[in-house]
């Protein structure tokens, strides 16, 4: 089968960018996503808040998931659940499994919407046994609103970001008396409404520099032993529910079975500002690339995306075959970004600069597909690397006209700097708490030099 | 308690469905004689058998001379064979021996002078460039490498399954969930006909039994009125898994090379495609700890650090500990003592998977000499055909005439180990069919996978619960009994 865009993953990013590529006449638009039902995460998340930025009205998640399905298929793309993307067949090629059996698509551009999920147990090397009763947040969701399971007893959130209130939420529907959040960091990261809200309701403690030690039972959780990590204090409570919340990681099994260039920091394939990858015509969206933001921000990435891709599809000559590599144009321009710790991460990593500038993204080269490119290519080329740079070349602002960050520590009134060489470009003052978003304004893009190399951002001194 | 032949009784009972007890079961199916497979757990391998470095050992190292190093290798080979035929997975990666330190280097020339002692000639060194032209993410330092190339990879799970499955369709009755709590010989002394065992599921009489209980066999020896010549004392070793993007790290088994001080860790691929780490060896008392430990952790983390530093820059799957039933002794407690009719395979340490068959093969042919009658059954036995897990051959998934002919063999249920709904009912109605979730675990792999459950684990527990509550699975599952032999 050949299609226009193949779009892997039919969450909020995934099906806002397959909307909006048919709106933009870009051809056919196939969206496989391996779950039953379209919709990604927002499906199992029964909490209101859903739609705020994008769709300005507020929605549950299975209202808001079910509202960007019915789009994507209204404007034309065609969603196929269940249906597993399997790997890349070279050129372009992805394999797709599914009941009806393995097909090989051909598309001219591939936008990777696979999202994240939180670190298990396992992960955060958690000692102890190994019983039932430990779950992540997504797990409980599913139990609980999509199975109906009930959860009695007493039950703990490893965590105290929004997603933990949420946990809470959910275990409190399940008829779970929840016992406390804990939290290894010196205060809870949600908002404070939400948490006091939370906190007021359930009556639910947070209990801050507290880790987490380890986990007993032989075969049901029956306690778990959490420890002061200022005094080292251990202490033993008793509970039949453990749920790990937050400390996402994108799922970026396809992007590194394609060779993509992953970025360090987010973990999620390195984008530029037009959420393009290291390979050409192949894009990422969402909470793939910035692990983890709310639906509506991964919604608006997915229109971002869509309408660069649908600008490279439109300038691709006409003779080419589809999914054919073209070697006659380099590499897109593009300046790297990066930050300094305390700092943890920022999407997208790098300022895509394009040729011309005018409405709409402007034309560009034909590019090569995944599968084409050398695996671990770089996430940013040199200028040198690059194709030649017009005079008028102009950086491409990314999704929502601001870049993401994410900082280790909390900081009540932080400036970030942002430098290229010596000079700054700009200064923000910002507020930093670990797993929650920190916004940069790109209004400095202009100030960037295409040939001024890495442009960093920190924290100002002093 | 009464003379004479019991009508009733089986003619052996094996007691420990681990991959040795499984073993033997399946070698004392092929004989015209009644079998009773008994275990305390509900599924068979969830002692020793389910947790350990799944390499399928050439033997090399073992002591020369020993019965472990007779039966690691006749059992290896055995094994090989069997695997291929009853598609259990197994990939022959080879294992490369590192020694990073010079005590470790001056230690090279006797493991291959080991080797040979043991009947193993493949064994060559090979020089440092070309150990790391072969596993270029090797951590810097490594002085020197022995080459063993038919050191492999096995499915731990799969093979005493298909042990077990091969065991049952040939008439042995397995009794899981049935633990022996006491034992009775028939018979005076000097003409003991055979024993009543006392178990958890009501009573069980046989005219042999044979102690296959692991951790527990100690104990079960003391019940039988066996000599007591061990003690089983646990050692736990807890391992790391790696994600499956860490895989292509390495190409080989990377061997440490053991020292007085020192057993050393390993790092070796696994036939599902991931990356293990392992083991620690602490000796413990408590026959069911299975806990890892921070320090335990912090140990392998450190080790693997060093061995491949972009090891650990990947995500960690799963973390588990095992428990060897080690005894005061080196070598392997085998004994067949005929006139207590009792026969006793104990102090399998580590090897006993690769050993398994070899094992089972010595201990029918030392009971057919104490005066077991083994008549071979008419028509030969076939191993079953398992269903394959591992990653280097095709799974359900990949396989476009299994989806044509049953869709359900491309509904993915478990997405990062990419189980299909099909495998997950095959499994529900297979001749051993799981008890639990952790039985459909090590059948199918679901939920094994990075996710460890975020994605799938509330539709798998929704099928589990479905199939209890009357479908297939719960029609086809009465092949295994939990209950008295008629």
């Amino acid at each position: 089968m050949n299609v226009d865009v193949l779009i892997v993953g039919a969450g909020p990013a995934g099906l806002a960018a397959a909307a909006e590529l048919r709106r933009l006449a870009a051809g056919q638009v196939l969206v496989a996503d391996r779950e039953q039902q379209p919709g990604g995460v927002p499906r199992h998340s029964a909490h209101t808040g859903y739609g705020t930025r994008d769709l300005h009205r507020v929605l549950t998640g299975p209202a808001y998931a079910r509202r960007y399905a019915a789009a994507a298929t209204a404007a034309g793309a065609e969603i196929r659940a269940g249906t597993t993307v399997t790997g890349w067949a070279g050129n372009g090629r992805a394999t797709l499994t599914g009941p009806s059996g393995i097909e090989t698509v051909s598309a001219r551009a591939v936008l990777l919407a696979t999202g994240c999920r939180e670190r298990p147990r396992p992960a955060r090397l958690v000692p102890g046994d190994r019983p039932t009763g430990v779950m992540t947040t997504g797990e409980l969701q599913q139990r609980v609103y999509l199975h109906g399971e009930r959860l009695p007893g007493r039950a703990l959130v490893v965590g105290a970001e929004h997603v933990s209130f949420s946990a809470v939420v959910t275990l409190a529907h399940a008829g779970a008396d929840v016992v406390a959040l804990v939290t290894e960091l010196p205060r809870q990261q949600s908002y404070a409404a939400f948490a006091l809200a939370a906190l007021a309701r359930w009556r639910v403690p947070v209990w801050t520099s507290t880790a987490l030690r380890r986990v007993d039972g032989r075969d049901r959780l029956t306690a778990v032993d959490v420890a002061d990590v200022r005094t080292g204090a251990v202490r033993r409570v008793e509970c039949d529910t453990l749920v790990f919340t937050g400390d996402w990681i994108p799922d970026h099994e396809l992007a590194r079975a394609a060779g993509i260039a992953i970025d360090p920091g987010t973990r999620g394939p390195a984008v530029d500002t037009s959420l393009e990858t290291s390979a050409r015509n192949v894009f990422a969206a969402g909470n793939l690339v910035h692990a983890a933001e709310t639906a509506d921000v991964a919604a608006l990435d997915g229109v971002h995306a869509a309408r660069h891709i649908a600008a490279a599809l439109r300038c691709r000559e006409p003779a080419a075959a589809p999914g054919a590599p073209d070697h006659a144009s380099g590499p897109p321009y593009r300046v790297p970004l990066a930050v300094e710790p305390p700092l943890a991460w920022i999407s997208p990593n790098a300022i895509r600069f394009n040729a011309s500038a005018g409405a709409g993204p402007p034309c560009r080269a034909p590019t090569s597909p995944p599968g084409t490119d050398p695996p671990g290519a770089p996430p940013t080329s040199s200028p040198d690397a690059g194709a030649a740079l017009s005079p008028g070349a102009v950086p491409v602002p990314p999704p929502r006209g601001r870049f993401l960050l994410r900082s280790h520590v909390f900081q009540h009134r932080a400036t970030l700097e942002v430098h290229q060489g010596n000079r700054v470009l700009a200064r923000q003052r910002a507020r930093l708490i670990p797993g929650r978003p920190v916004h940069l304004d790109a209004a400095w893009l202009a100030r960037v030099r295409p040939s001024g190399g890495l442009v960093l951002v920190a924290l100002a001194h002093g | 308690v009464t003379a004479g032949p019991d009508p009733e009784a089986a003619d052996v009972v094996v007691i420990g469905a681990g991959v040795v007890g499984a073993a033997i079961a399946r070698e004392l199916s092929r004989y015209q004689i009644t079998v009773v497979l008994a275990d305390a757990a509900n599924d068979v391998g969830t002692g020793t058998t389910k947790a350990n470095t799944a390499i399928l050992h050439t033997g090399f190292d073992a002591v020369p001379g020993s019965l472990e190093s007779r039966l690691l290798r006749r059992g290896s080979a055995l094994l090989t064979d069997y695997a291929r035929r009853a598609g259990i997975p197994v990939e022959r990666t080879g294992a490369l021996l590192v020694a990073w330190t010079a005590e470790q280097e001056q230690a090279l020339p006797s493991i291959m002078e080991r080797a040979q002692q043991n009947g193993y000639h493949a064994v060559r060194q090979i020089p440092v460039a070309e150990l790391y032209q072969r596993e270029p993410h090797l951590g810097p330092g490594a002085l020197a490498a022995l080459e063993i190339p038919d050191e492999s990879v096995i499915c731990p799970w799969t093979t005493p399954l298909a042990y077990a499955t091969e065991a049952v369709r040939a008439g042995v009755r397995l009794m899981l969930g049935t633990r022996v709590t006491g034992a009775q010989a028939q018979g005076g002394r000097g003409a003991l006909t055979g024993h009543v065992l006392s178990t958890t599921r009501g009573t069980i009489r046989a005219r042999w039994v044979v102690n296959a209980a692991g951790l527990h066999s100690d104990r079960v020896d003391a019940m039988l009125g066996g000599d007591g010549g061990f003690t089983i004392r646990p050692r736990r070793g807890e391992l790391i898994v790696f994600d499956k993007l860490a895989r292509p790290l390495l190409s080989s088994i990377l061997l440490p090379v053991p020292t007085a001080q020192s057993k050393g860790v390993l790092v070796a691929p696994t036939v599902y495609g991931n990356v293990l780490l392992g083991p620690t060896a602490q000796d413990i008392d408590d026959r069911g700890d299975t806990s890892t430990t921070a320090n335990g952790l912090a140990s392998l983390t450190e080790a693997g650090r060093r061995i491949m530093p972009l090891l650990l820059e990947e995500e960690v799957t799963a973390t588990y500990a095992g428990l060897r039933a080690a005894t005061e002794h080196r070598d392997y407690q085998i004994r067949v003592d005929a006139a207590r009719r009792y026969a006793c395979a104990a102090g399998i340490r580590s090897t006993g998977l690769s050993a398994s068959l070899g094992i089972a093969e010595h201990l029918a042919e030392l009971m057919g000499d104490a005066g077991l009658e083994l008549r071979p059954r008419n028509g030969s036995a076939a191993p079953p055909l398992m269903p394959y897990i591992g990653q280097a051959g095709t799974r359900p998934y990949q396989d476009a005439g299994m989806i044509a002919a049953d869709p359900d063999y491309g509904r993915i249920v478990c997405h990062c180990e990419r189980v299909t709904c099909g495998e997950i009912r095959d499994a529900l109605a297979s001749t051993v069919p799981p008890a639990d979730l952790d039985g459909l675990r090590r059948r199918t792999r679901v939920q094994n996978g990075r996710c460890q459950g975020f994605y799938c684990a509330a539709t798998v527990a929704a099928l589990m619960a479905e199939r209890a509550a009357g479908g297939p699975a719960a029609a086809t599952g009465q092949q295994v009994t939990a209950g008295r032999p008629a």
